[in-house]
């Protein structure tokens, strides 16, 4: 193994191993808004990660260029996505954890009657 | 090399499969939306790996498209759990 090939192997393990924490999370916490605190954050890195170690690996400079594009547009979209996500749930009522311990909006959310 | 890429493919699988099992499960629109996105770009870390374990790089344009389906959906169910409600 040359050494592109092993640090490229480390890349890609790594990565693959946050996509299954991530998968992990959402089986493990027990509301809506930690799961997605869960999945969105490892998930973006693992893709960052998995795109770093392949593109040592592809033969063509313009699939590197596709491969951080991937990563790049994930890293712009993926905080845009869970707080929609997020927002849109506590607005239609999701009831939170029974762990949670603070509730800011509590208080406005009662007053909107939701 | 092929042991590091079929070890990250079991990985995929796996948490392919537990977002799935989420997706079923589910609870609340919400968790099924969360659990669909993850799921897509799992798939797309799918895809990565096995471009890298052919070198060839037919299938990285597949990359882009879903990362931007992934986006564009979990967007627009997000405001239709707003308009609809939780369940």
């Amino acid at each position: 193994m040359s050494v592109a090939e092993i640090v490229a192997s480390v890349f890609l393990l790594v990565g693959c191993a946050f996509a299954l924490l991530a998968a992990i999370g959402l089986q493990q916490f027990d509301d809506v808004f930690a799961r997605i605190h869960a999945a969105t954050k490892a998930i973006t890195l693992g893709l960052l990660l998995v795109a770093i170690g392949a593109s040592l690996l592809v033969d063509q400079r313009g699939d590197v260029v596709k491969l951080l594009l991937a990563a790049c547009l994930q890293f712009v979209t993926a905080p845009v996505a869970a707080h929609m996500v997020g927002r849109s749930a506590y607005r239609a009522g999701t009831e939170l954890s029974p762990k949670t311990l603070v509730d800011e909006l509590a208080e406005r959310r009662r007053e909107r009657g939701a | 090399m092929s042991t590091v890429i079929t070890v990250c493919l079991a990985m995929l699988g796996a948490a392919g499969l537990l977002c799935v099992v989420r997706l079923v499960r589910g609870a609340s629109l919400a968790d099924r939306v969360v659990a669909l996105d993850t799921l897509l770009i799992v798939i797309v870390m799918g895809i990565a790996v096995s471009a890298a374990r052919t070198g060839v790089g037919t299938f990285l344009d597949l990359l882009i498209v879903a990362a931007l389906i992934a986006f564009i959906g979990t967007v627009t169910v997000a405001r239709h759990i707003e308009q609809r409600g939780a369940r």
